[in-house]
């Protein structure tokens, strides 16, 4: 069954059409990876998924399980299962990273209908989550990512991500700025939590990151639009030979 | 001052207002266009006060400038609190108090001064004199919580011996327009100052905080950390002025002044001055002004807060460190709490 359905997705930034004409569905429990040059969309997909403002869908629809995705509020979105995780986390001075996270997944349930966790419930649910990531938990009481290095940004996310428990997983470049040992705990974590419930959508520039997380699909991305999709070894082959065969395309 | 001054000779024009340098940004002249009649005597307030959770040893109540007392003496080497209630209830009318507080030698005193009102447009103009001995210590946490449509004026001047410490924190809401100014001189000799401020304003509420310090000796420390929040089309201001007196050697001054504009049509003037005449000084003022950060914002909506819930994070963050700054465990909880309400209205 299909969880995310994008159809001839066209967007907007400021007078500039970036997204142009992009369709791509992605049935539960896979997961899609979406490759592509600099400059070609990849960015602006993950960010119109999650409903960021100045990005504007001039024609095209996105739905998760049927629902209309872009006629809801970013924290909708993120109520109904949608987490992107950003290329360059945001760093929120003041605001320790338990507190962050515990207000988050209380809203998210809030907004479900569900009961809110208890703080003793949410600090076992953390103090799991952070072991299995390596984090240390000490580093959950400081304001979330002030001062922290990109790889602990990274793992920060995964963490949000393993105790938000979203179904539709957005990695907009997670590997970028990762050293290798960052870079396999990073993706343990995000293959821990590949179920048959969730998908994923896995948004790199290389192909190293496709060694950790093995997708189902491959798309090519590029002048705004899907230009090949295939199994795993287009991974292979675009790392071989690079983008440039794709060069009319995004031109 | 002219305040006074006017009062006496029932003259609106003589009243301070933006040609003053001092009044410049809060004109008491263009808001006051005559000088109401006096208010009359008014009951005790049936209402708890405002921070009402603070434990007190002493309470005084001065309600439409009148009270009981007008002095309070704390002992050589006494320790308490008293909570100072600065009531007015009152319709277009004028009230002015005064207040001197004694603290001896060593005493330890923390001061629960609330400014609150139940009437309509009212002027209230209070004045309060605090003089610490040495060794003495006293912390003084106002909170101005009052109506819309309020003038209230409020002046205060704290005299310390050396070994003294002061600690103030003043939480505003704004009125028509509100003015709290703290004088302070500042002997040194190991005595140390915290003066700060926060405001958290909506609609067309206008709230001053003016400071006055002189280091007149040396060996004198001031930290003085103020923030504020300004929603719709309200007004912020502050005024910081630190003077380091000829002779007031190895002073170590520092004054912080960071405020959000939260939306177009808010405005925030700030007047930070130090003046310094003395040597092998240490002094530091930084200002700053900005916005929510829209960025910060999206990344917290998408992790499921609400724009409300998330902004309200974000104010809280951006002010909690002068709230965290009051050292009375009681007095913080309370401005905690009194706080986190009044974000609720700008979040």
């Amino acid at each position: 069954m299909t969880m995310l359905s994008i159809e001839n997705l066209h967007v907007t930034i400021g007078d500039k059409e970036i997204i142009k004409g992009l369709s791509l569905d992605i049935p539960a429990g896979e997961v899609h990876a979406i490759m592509g040059p600099n400059g070609a969309g990849k960015s602006t997909l993950s960010y119109t998924l999650a409903g960021r403002s100045g990005y504007d869908v001039t024609e095209g629809s996105a739905t998760l399980d049927g629902d209309d995705l872009l006629a809801l509020e970013p924290n909708e979105r993120a109520a109904k299962g949608v987490f992107l995780s950003f290329q360059y986390p945001l760093e929120i001075p003041g605001v320790p990273t338990l507190t962050f996270i515990r207000a988050a997944l209380n809203a998210q349930r809030k907004a479900r209908g569900e009961a809110e966790v208890s703080a003793p419930a949410f600090l076992k649910l953390a103090r799991e989550a952070a072991s299995k990531l390596k984090i240390d938990f000490d580093m959950l009481k400081r304001p979330l990512n002030v001062g922290f290095s990109g790889g602990e940004k990274k793992r920060m996310e995964i963490l949000q991500m393993a105790i938000l428990s979203p179904r539709l997983l957005i990695l907009d470049e997670t590997d970028s700025g990762l050293d290798i040992d960052a870079l396999r705990i990073v993706s343990e974590g995000v293959n821990a939590m590949r179920s048959p419930e969730r998908s994923m959508l896995v948004i790199t520039h290389y192909q190293r990151l496709l060694d950790y997380i093995k997708p189902d699909r491959v798309h090519v991305l590029a002048g705004g639009r899907i230009v090949a999709s295939g199994g795993p070894d287009l991974a292979l082959e675009l790392e071989a030979k690079g983008y440039d065969q794709y060069g009319k395309a995004a031109a | 001052m002219s305040l006074v001054r006017a009062i006496e000779a029932r003259n609106a024009q003589l009243l301070p207002g933006r040609r003053d340098e001092s009044w410049r940004y809060s004109d008491l002249r263009g808001v006051l266009r005559a000088i109401p009649e006096a208010s009359p005597e008014a009951p005790h307030p049936r209402t708890p006060a405002p921070l009402g959770d603070v434990e007190a040893d002493h309470e005084i109540a001065v309600i439409n400038g009148r009270s009981q007392t007008t002095t309070f003496r704390a002992a050589a080497g006494s320790s308490g609190a008293l909570r100072l209630r600065i009531v007015s209830r009152a319709d277009h009318t004028l009230h002015q108090g005064a207040f001197a507080i004694d603290i001896e030698d060593g005493a330890n005193l923390t001061l629960i001064e609330t400014y609150e009102g139940d009437g309509l447009a009212y002027v209230s103009d209070f004045s309060l004199a605090v003089s610490l001995g040495e060794g003495a210590r006293l912390e003084r946490i106002v909170l101005l919580d009052e109506p819309a449509d309020a003038i209230s004026i409020s002046y205060s001047e704290i005299d310390l011996k050396p070994g003294a410490r002061f600690a103030q924190t003043v939480i505003a809401s704004g009125a028509r327009l509100q003015r709290h100014e703290t004088h302070v001189r500042h002997p040194g000799g190991g005595a140390d100052v915290r003066l700060d401020g926060l405001y958290l304003l909506d609609g067309k509420r206008h709230a001053d905080l003016t400071t006055v310090l002189a280091h007149v000796a040396p060996d004198g420390t001031t930290r003085q950390l103020t923030k504020g929040l300004a929603k719709d089309q309200a007004r912020g201001v502050f005024q910081g002025r630190i003077l380091v007196e000829r002779g007031a050697d190895r002073t170590d001054a520092r004054m912080g002044h960071h405020a959000l504009l939260l939306n177009d049509g808010a405005e925030i003037d700030a007047k930070p001055e130090l003046e310094i005449y003395a040597d092998e000084v240490s002094c530091a003022h930084g200002n700053t002004l900005g916005s929510l950060d829209e960025q910060a914002l999206f990344y917290m909506r998408s992790r499921g807060l609400p724009e409300h819930e998330a902004r309200a994070l974000l104010m809280q963050a951006f002010i909690g460190e002068v709230v965290d700054r009051i050292e009375h465990e009681g007095g913080r909880k309370a401005v905690a709490d009194w706080v986190a309400q009044r974000l609720e209205a700008l979040a």
